[in-house]
């Protein structure tokens, strides 16, 4: 490939339009199957019995009850619950089975968090499994837990590797702590933020089938089926041809779904036991303390900087709480190491062990929270000198990744600055913080940078075309619920020169050609590459026979000398030469033709090796030639009613650099369904931990606050066009987190516009706005 | 959950006489908090008995008042043109409540029932002195952040739940209550709650196989001059931190009846008379209500997460005042 893919652009193609979900009316008249809706022959149903206690020891448990109850299948706990052929709880173990979490419940008599399964009931109906579940009894000798970091006996050490041991604990460019201690602006800040949770609308949820005592299908609610399955063939010892992995339809999941957890496994093990399909579906109860979250933590930053306000070092440490085996923290520090120019950085990492579930990866891990640390000192830094915030970070604009010294791919912050002012109407904002008034309410008006990283991935995707113009296209990656069905589709459609409803894009199954998880905002970029390959890979195929074909006017020419547009393959020279390929596959007694295509991270269009197949080495971030990002700005208004301590969004606007933008319409919803959970996670939402029990006092959607309609504005969003040779054939960089990343940051820079009080400890719940007013 | 019967009651005196006799028997209206108790195991009930076929129905306004059936859903005593017209605070607090969807299901008699959100209550794993008597109180040092600083004891500070209850005592409501006989008693909202003390597992009065029939308001010029306000942790569908209904007569200047009560501070719903008596006689005015307001917080016990509400309830005071007399 050689060049950018451009008949897409071209009248009548489907990429990038606004299409509505292809998905979208199964979905709103109940046909679309999630993963707790297989009614397979013999269904049973699976209900977790879980500690009540967060340390401490089984004693004894009583089955007798619950298993005597009306339907009951089976009761199972650590004493009767068949082996598995590999655990997580070593290293190397964690390792082997791709588990999230060190530690596998129902394995032993030990409590390690409150919420661990102790026993799983299995019975004809989900009603009987419910009531059964209350009737299992468990004596527990309890011990005294560790409910987070700030607890007197938690023990603070430096993990080696953060971030799933993908991110390391320290980290130094240069000699920032000396650059700082002479910096004739010296700003230090710490930023607190509590635990969040996913909380997608569908919680976990796995029907096991085994279908054969060495063949397995597990319908799994999961970002990725490959991901699963490879816990699950670790786990069960199957080879990994008898373990299939199916998810068609997701109701979310912000990376609580990105991995295989326990009670996955148990599903599975429990359907082995009663030699039935067991359905086990989280309750909303459970889902708080089965798939993960995101952990609480303390992060200072400290920053340096010239008298006209150009960066000259940042510090950041972080202090968090992990569970009692795995060394879990985002990677704060990533986004502050490469934002902006600076010469000197130092990142540390502090975690201590609590009995807590083990956090994970959450909707911009890392980015989320370190870009609300870095913005909100860098509007500090603007503050301080009175200088405009986006004139601040124009001042200390990146030319190029300084974390890694890589040229970027493609960058397009400085347009996403200058349009997003425009929309927002900052140049009515006041320079001078606290003065604005409507009312009563004091208004405010910030903003933030956002930056995600292109991370490196592969996949693969099928196309056959049928030469009655019909075509089906696969790859096993997940639709989170986000569009990946109908983007896919369209980029099928159009590389395949097909109209839309001629063309089904199936997921969602590991029996299709591989894909990543649907997670760390690949699967757009990826996927849509694979697909566009594998289209290409058709056409490479026909032309092959076409020119071998004494029938075809194209025969005898050179391969390379014809080209394909809307089905038709005809010569570049000479256009009028050719024909369709109906005809051509007609002749050849063709009913379908299929290709195959693999979707590269950093295999752009301009990099040459587009089109060859993946080889070691080049597919990592660090083999690459560039620093591949895409970058954006958001723009917020509050409205603050100081006397009620009341903050209101009352206008957004984000402007994002992400590459080629497939639907108009499901990016529009990512970046304002990202804007939405940031909003969440500055103004409301917190799970709280009691600190003597360790356990949640608020795991429900009652009292866990995500943000209703009533608080959020009309949402304004533009994407800059960006044309990106380098990160994949496509051209597509993925926007599933950079819509939150920096969101916190800009709520909570207008609020410090809006009032002058700068409020560093998540959520800006009343009290906090209030009782800073009242401090002054 | 438990396994339970279920039965339709086909009167007002079946429905009594049924539930009296079966102490593990409850009624249920629009079960949207009863079937979440039962969800979670805090209540275990045996039989259910509906009381959705009774005729406790009506918003009837006469020149002595307001009645209301108990059986009316939240949504329609909320948008109920006499009620928004003549008792706009009781209209505001029940469109303040829960969600729509909620709203549409929920009857007025079982919103007076609702327990606390106490999150220690809602979670049968912990101690909890109102859902296990004597097994303790981990809120009195634990999360206490949305919990009570009037009312409690060293028993229980769980905070009462309900908005349309905080509007109802501030204009001194009355229930009808009618027993397994036949026999009816009018109680005063502001009895019918007990405060937890030592047994904080009794919260009213209700005796076995009473029934809430009807809710009577009383006609009064600071009814119709009324209002609620509600400060919560999002703009729509989350329980009160504080507020406050209120209502005020206000002629030439000069307030002739105040009627103020507080939601979300009290462990039950709180009126402040002697905020109203500081109010009367006084002119509307900024002053007047930030002296007044002042008084409402004189006794609270805040515990370390919850200290916030003294302010807050007298500033929400304040603001719902300064809207009435708008
Ligand atoms: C997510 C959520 C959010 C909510 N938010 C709010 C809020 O912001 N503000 C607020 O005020 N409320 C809120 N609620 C509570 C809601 O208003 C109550 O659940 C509802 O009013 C209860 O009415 P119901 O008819 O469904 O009662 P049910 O669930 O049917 O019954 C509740 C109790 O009352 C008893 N009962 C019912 N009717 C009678 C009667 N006539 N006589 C005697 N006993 C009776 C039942 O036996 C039961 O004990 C919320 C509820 C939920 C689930
Ligand atoms: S405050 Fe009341 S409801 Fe809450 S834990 Fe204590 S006793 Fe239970």
């Amino acid at each position: 490939m050689s060049s950018e893919p451009q008949f897409f652009d071209q009248p009548g193609g489907f990429v990038g339009k606004p299409l509505v979900r292809v998905e979208g009316r199964e979905k709103v008249t109940g046909k679309a199957k999630y993963s707790a809706e297989f009614p397979l022959p013999g269904l049973t149903y699976g209900v977790l019995a879980t500690s009540p206690i967060a340390k401490g020891k089984i004693q004894s448990i009583d089955t007798t009850a619950a298993a005597k109850e009306l339907g009951v299948i089976a009761v199972l706990t650590h004493q009767n619950l068949p082996k598995l052929a590999k655990t997580p709880d070593s290293p190397e173990g964690k390792k082997a089975t791709s588990a999230p979490m060190g530690f596998m419940p129902l394995t032993s008599d030990e409590i390690f968090y409150a919420g661990q399964p102790v026993a799983l009931v299995v019975a004809d109906t989900l009603d009987h499994a419910i009531y059964a579940a209350t009737l299992v009894k468990v004596n527990y000798a309890p011990e005294s837990p560790i409910a987070n970091f700030h607890d007197a006996r938690a023990k603070l050490f430096n993990p080696a590797q953060v971030q799933d041991g993908k991110v390391d604990g320290h980290k130094r460019r240069g000699d920032a702590k000396t650059a700082f201690a002479s910096a004739p602006i010296q700003l230090t800040a710490t930023y607190t933020h509590p635990i969040y949770h996913h909380n997608p609308m569908e919680p976990g949820s796995t029907t096991a089938h085994w279908e054969a005592p060495d063949r397995l299908t597990v319908y799994e609610s999961t970002q990725g089926v490959t991901r699963t399955q490879t816990t699950l063939v670790a786990m069960t010892g199957l080879p990994r041809e008898q373990v299939r992995v199916i998810t068609k339809y997701l109701g979310g999941g912000f990376g609580c779904k990105g991995s295989c957890w326990p009670h996955t496994v148990l599903t599975v093990q429990a359907a082995k036991a009663v030699g039935r399909p067991v359905q086990l579906m989280l309750t909303r109860k459970q889902q708080f303390t089965s798939m993960g979250h995101r952990e609480d933590q303390s992060q200072t930053l400290q920053l340096g900087a010239t008298a006209d306000g150009k960066l000259t070092s940042l510090i950041h440490t972080k202090q968090s709480t992990t569970s009692p085996w795995d060394e879990y923290a985002e990677s704060n520090s990533k986004i502050i190491n490469l934002l902006y120019a600076c010469p000197t950085f130092e990142a540390s990492y502090e975690m201590a062990r609590a009995n807590v579930m083990t956090s994970t990866f959450m909707r911009a891990p890392g980015e989320a929270p370190g870009s609300f640390a870095l913005e909100c000192s860098m509007d500090d830094l603007a503050a301080r000198l009175g200088v405009d915030p986006i004139e601040i970070r124009l001042r200390n604009h990146a030319d190029h990744d300084y974390s890694t010294g890589q040229p970027w791919s493609s960058k397009s912050l400085k347009q996403c600055y200058a349009r997003g002012a425009e929309l927002f109407g900052w140049s009515k904002r006041n320079p001078k913080a606290g003065q604005t008034r409507d009312g009563r309410y004091l208004v405010g008006m910030g903003m933030a940078t956002a930056s995600y990283p292109v991370h490196s991935s592969q996949g693969t995707a099928r196309a056959r075309l049928y030469a009655d113009g019909h075509a089906v296209v696969q790859s096993g990656a997940t639709d989170l619920g986000t569009g990946t069905y109908t983007v896919m589709t369209q980029v099928a459609a159009d590389s395949l020169g097909l109209p839309i409803e001629k063309v089904r894009f199936e997921l969602g199954d590991t029996n299709l050609p591989t894909a990543p998880n649907s997670g760390g905002s690949i699967a757009a970029g990826t996927v849509s590459s694979s697909v566009f390959m594998a289209a290409q890979d058709v056409w490479q195929r026909l032309i092959k026979i076409a020119v071998g074909d004494k029938k075809s006017p194209l025969y005898k020419a050179k391969p390379e000398d014809v080209t394909v547009e809307k089905g038709r393959l005809f010569l570049k020279k000479d256009p009028k030469k050719g024909e369709g390929y109906a005809d051509l596959m007609k002749r050849a007694d063709l009913t379908d033709i299929e290709g195959m295509g693999r979707g590269r991270y950093g295999a752009g269009y301009e990099t040459g090796h587009a089109a060859s197949p993946a080889g070691p080495g080049n597919n990592t971030e660090s083999a690459a030639e560039h620093s591949m990002h895409s970058f954006g700005a958001h723009f917020c208004e509050v409205r603050v009613d100081m006397d009620l301590g009341i903050i209101r969004v009352s206008k957004w606007v984000s402007v994002m650099g992400a590459g080629r933008i497939l639907n108009a319409q499901t990016a529009r919803s990512q970046i304002i369904g990202g804007a939405i959970f940031g909003i969440g996670s500055v103004l409301m939402e917190a799970t709280e931990r009691d600190a003597k029990y360790s356990r949640y006092t608020n795991a429900d959607l009652a009292n866990y606050h995500v943000p209703v309609n009533a608080d959020i504005p009309n949402m304004t969003v533009e994407f800059v066009e960006e044309h990106d040779p380098y990160i994949n054939a496509m051209g597509v960089k993925g926007i599933g987190e950079i819509s939150m990343v920096g969101v916190a940051a800009a709520v909570a820079n207008a609020v410090y516009h809006a009032t002058g009080k700068r409020l560093r400890d998540l959520p800006l719940t009343p009290e906090k706005v209030m009782m800073a007013g009242v401090a002054s | 959950m438990n396994n339970f019967a279920y039965t339709q009651a086909a009167s007002t005196k079946e429905a009594a006489t049924v539930t009296q006799s079966d102490k593990h028997a409850a009624f249920i209206s629009g079960g949207t908090s009863l079937i979440d108790l039962m969800k979670s195991n805090i209540e275990q009930h045996s039989l259910l008995v509906d009381l959705n076929k009774l005729s406790l129905l009506g918003v009837e306004n006469s020149a002595t008042g307001l009645r209301i059936g108990a059986l009316e859903r939240m949504s329609d005593v909320g948008e109920h043109p006499l009620v928004v017209q003549n008792y706009p605070v009781i209209s505001q607090s029940l469109l303040a409540s829960a969600s729509p969807q909620l709203r549409n299901m929920a009857s007025m008699g079982g919103n007076l029932l609702q327990r606390t959100r106490c999150g220690y209550f809602r979670d049968v794993a912990f101690p909890c002195n109102k859902r296990v008597p004597g097994s303790g109180c981990p809120a009195q040092d634990g999360d206490n952040r949305t919990l009570a600083i009037l009312g409690g004891s060293t028993s229980c500070i769980a905070t009462h739940a309900s908005d349309l209850c905080v509007a109802l005592v501030a204009l001194e409501a009355k229930l009808t209550l009618e027993n397994a006989k036949g026999a009816t008693r009018i109680v005063p909202l502001a009895d019918f709650y007990k405060l937890p003390g030592k047994t904080p597992h009794i919260e009213n009065q209700l005796q076995p196989g009473e029934l809430i029939t009807a809710i009577t308001i009383p006609a009064a010029a600071h009814a119709r001059k009324s209002h609620y306000l509600k400060v919560r942790d999002r703009a729509s569908y989350a329980y009160a931190l504080v507020s406050a209904a209120v209502g005020l007569d206000v002629q030439g200047g000069t307030i002739r009846s105040a009627r103020v009560a507080l939601g979300g501070v009290g462990t039950v719903p709180w009126r402040v008379p002697a905020v109203e008596k500081a109010l009367v006689g006084k002119p509307a005015t900024e002053d007047t209500f930030r002296a007044a307001a002042a008084l409402a917080v004189r006794d609270a016990s805040p515990r370390e997460h919850n200290k916030f509400k003294i302010e807050l309830a007298q500033r929400t005071i304040v603001r719902a005042l300064l809207e009435v007399a708008a």
